[in-house]
């Protein structure tokens, strides 16, 4: 049993790019659904138009890379719309439908046979389509930081671009929730008609947070596309969403920091269980009768799991949340 | 002394509001001298329950309305559909110039024609101050390309939180502003609720029952808020059940039953409409009684002792 190395993955893993991808995609939810109590389930489907813009704009067309983000985050503003327009006057649970059965829509597209020649089917995209960004990288070797060591150059530079871009959408989050516009998006999560009795038009205010929401959640597709330089459809299911969701609440909704605070939890505990068990098994003090190496991956997320549901238990409002206020729906 | 100055004010305004509606005839849909809501062939069913069904509503500007009936006569639904919560089946309604039939809620509310709820709707998880602020309009700072820029809206914010103070402090509510509403109680909430409406700077205001679960004392108070908003030339249309209450404030009652207005006229005399009794009590509550008339007679005395 190596500890030390354990430690060090799993503490990389808390500031690595799935990280940054995850809290991305629940930034975008927290806007949604944290602050206007949208439920978005479709966020993989965002994801997906982002990743997806810069590898076809990019590999399939031979565009530029800076094209490609900006088609990614206009594709996400018109999801946003075709998504709204129809769900966004009624009931709430209609949005949860159409999304996550768009979302899957979109998947099947670009994993289909018959555009295989745009897409790559169920491969993907692979290449070295992202080399305009990475011809920025003023690191000339790999960095490490304490603890924390990345294996290039290239995964230091993306890494840090990635904190920033989070710094930045924590920080325009902030500023819209303590805004009389985060306001009126807190009113119609409580209560619609009471903000529409106030003369709010809440169609469109519920529409803004949507496609806001929506451009971060792509922005998470963009950045996988770069860090990994290959799409891959699969990784775009609703379990893309659910685990977003997941991070949501484990940090806290309608907290600022909530998501990312949840995305480096989420991440270092399925990381750290699964080094643990993997060396568990791999130095037999847990025997192969009771756990084979390949069925770690299963049961790390039943670990996290039963981790959550003490969460909710014990903690229902997350880590950041305030429990006060899940006390006044009581009432 | 102000106080004394005050209630002659009072009663100035509500003698001129009294005066402009002298002349008007007591008859359901009659057209007021200076009109500011008028409603025609508002129709609402639910399956076969005719809800509303009201051939005409006029409303006189700057006056206190009430509108009073049995439980389930569809006032509230009425009051739904003049504010766009609820689209009717046939009818149109104009406020002011403006055609209301097909507008949105919020922009009615928008035009200076708002409405409280008959089950309140304070916002729990945001402080008495933040419900408040909610309230007031064309804020530079609801705009998502500004909201970020706390520069461009700070110097609005301090006028409509100087306002809601205000407010507050006129409703009684100032110690709670910075709790949640969440953990007001009923009477609170219904006081909230009206403080806030006032926030969006109504012409015309509609309250669905605000004295219902008031203690008498705050009663009194509220009372005395509606009839301040009078005076400062506010329409006020508002249900209520308490007579004493209808009695003491409005100008003017409109009573439904059964999704019809079936009278109108000043308090004093409505009440004793023929058809309004019937309507509360039954249109056959004396036939059974006729012959032992003095058992009713007997039981009015008893009351009154
Ligand atoms: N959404 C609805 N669906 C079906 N029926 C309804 C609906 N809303 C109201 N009704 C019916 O319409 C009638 C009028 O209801 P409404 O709430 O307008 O009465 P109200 O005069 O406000 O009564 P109260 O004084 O008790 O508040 C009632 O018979 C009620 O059952
Ligand atoms: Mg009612």
């Amino acid at each position: 049993m190596d500890w030390g190395q354990i430690f060090v993955i799993s503490i990389t893993a808390m500031v690595g790019s799935t990280t940054i991808i995850y809290a991305l995609a629940a930034l975008g939810l927290n806007i949604q659904f944290g602050y206007t109590g949208l439920l978005n389930f479709g966020q993989a489907g965002f994801a997906a138009i982002g990743a997806y813009s810069v590898a076809v704009v990019t590999a399939t067309l031979g565009q530029s890379l800076w094209l490609s983000i900006f088609i990614g985050l206009i594709g996400a503003v018109i999801f946003g719309l075709i998504l709204g327009i129809p769900t966004l006057r009624l009931r709430a649970d209609y949005l949860a439908i159409v999304t996550i059965a768009a979302a899957e829509v979109i998947r099947q597209t670009v994993r289909s046979v018959s555009l295989n020649e745009y897409f790559g089917g169920s491969d993907g995209i692979t290449g070295k389509y992202a080399r305009e960004f990475y011809s920025f990288n003023p690191f000339d070797q790999a960095i490490s930081w304490g603890p924390i060591q990345f294996n290039s150059a290239q995964a230091s530079w993306i890494t840090v671009v990635g904190w920033v871009l989070i710094g930045l959408i924590v920080l325009l989050t902030w500023l819209l929730v303590r805004s009389p516009w985060g306001r009126v998006v807190k009113s119609i999560r409580e209560d619609e008609n009471a903000s529409r009795s106030l003369g709010k038009n809440v169609y469109f205010y519920k529409m803004q947070a949507l496609i806001l929401g929506g451009v971060v959640g792509s922005l998470a597709g963009i950045y996988w596309a770069i860090d990994a330089q290959s799409v891959q459809p699969d990784n775009y299911s609703s379990r893309f969403t659910f685990f977003a969701y997941t991070i949501l609440i484990l940090g806290g909704a309608a907290r600022v920091f909530g998501p990312v605070v949840g995305s480096i939890i989420f991440w270092f505990i399925l990381v750290f269980i699964g080094e643990s068990l993997t060396q568990l098994v791999a130095t037999g003090i847990i025997p192969d009768t009771i756990l084979r190496s390949d069925q770690i991956g299963q049961v790390r997320f039943m670990l996290v799991g039963l981790a959550l549901m003490l969460l909710i238990v014990y903690r229902p409002q997350g880590i950041f949340g305030d429990k006060r206020e899940l006390a006044l729906d009581d009432r | 002394m102000t106080a004394k100055t005050a209630t002659s004010a009072s009663d100035s305004v509500s003698a001129r509001a009294v005066a402009a509606l002298s002349g008007v005839k007591s008859e359901p849909g009659i057209t007021k001298p200076d009109e500011i809501l008028v409603a025609e062939n508002i129709n609402r069913h639910f399956g076969g329950l005719v809800a509303v069904d009201v051939d005409r509503l006029s409303v006189q500007r700057a006056s206190i309305t009430a509108l009073i009936g049995p439980n389930g006569a569809g006032k509230t639904t009425f009051f739904n559909v003049l504010a766009g919560f609820d689209t009717p089946d046939a009818g149109t309604w104009r406020y002011e110039n403006h055609e209301l039939r097909n507008k949105a809620a919020y922009k009615i509310a928008q035009l200076g024609m708002v409405r409280t709820f008959q089950l309140t709707k304070v916002l729990a998880k945001m402080t008495v101050l933040e419900n408040m602020r909610l309230g007031a309009q064309r804020q530079l700072g609801e705009r998502i390309l500004a909201a970020p820029f706390p520069f461009a809206w700070s110097g609005q914010e301090e006028q409509v939180t100087e306002r809601a103070l205000t407010l507050l402090r006129r409703f009684n509510l100032y110690e709670k502003k910075d709790d949640f509403a969440g953990t007001m109680s009923g009477g609170q909430r219904k006081l909230l609720e009206m403080a806030r409406a006032l926030m969006t700077d109504p012409t015309m205001i509609m309250l669905d029952e605000p004295m219902a679960g008031v203690n008498p004392a705050l009663t009194q108070s509220l009372l005395g808020h509606i009839k301040e908003l009078r005076e400062e030339g506010l329409t006020v249309l508002f249900i209520e059940h308490d007579m004493d209450a209808v009695r003491d404030i409005s100008d003017w009652v409109v009573v439904m039953a059964q999704g019809r207005i079936i009278a109108e006229g000043p308090p004093a005399s409505v009440m004793r409409d023929k058809a309004v009794i019937d309507a509360y009590l039954g249109a056959h509550h004396d036939e059974e009684l006729t012959k032992s008339g003095e058992s009713l007679t007997q039981n009015k005395k008893a009351k009154s002792t």
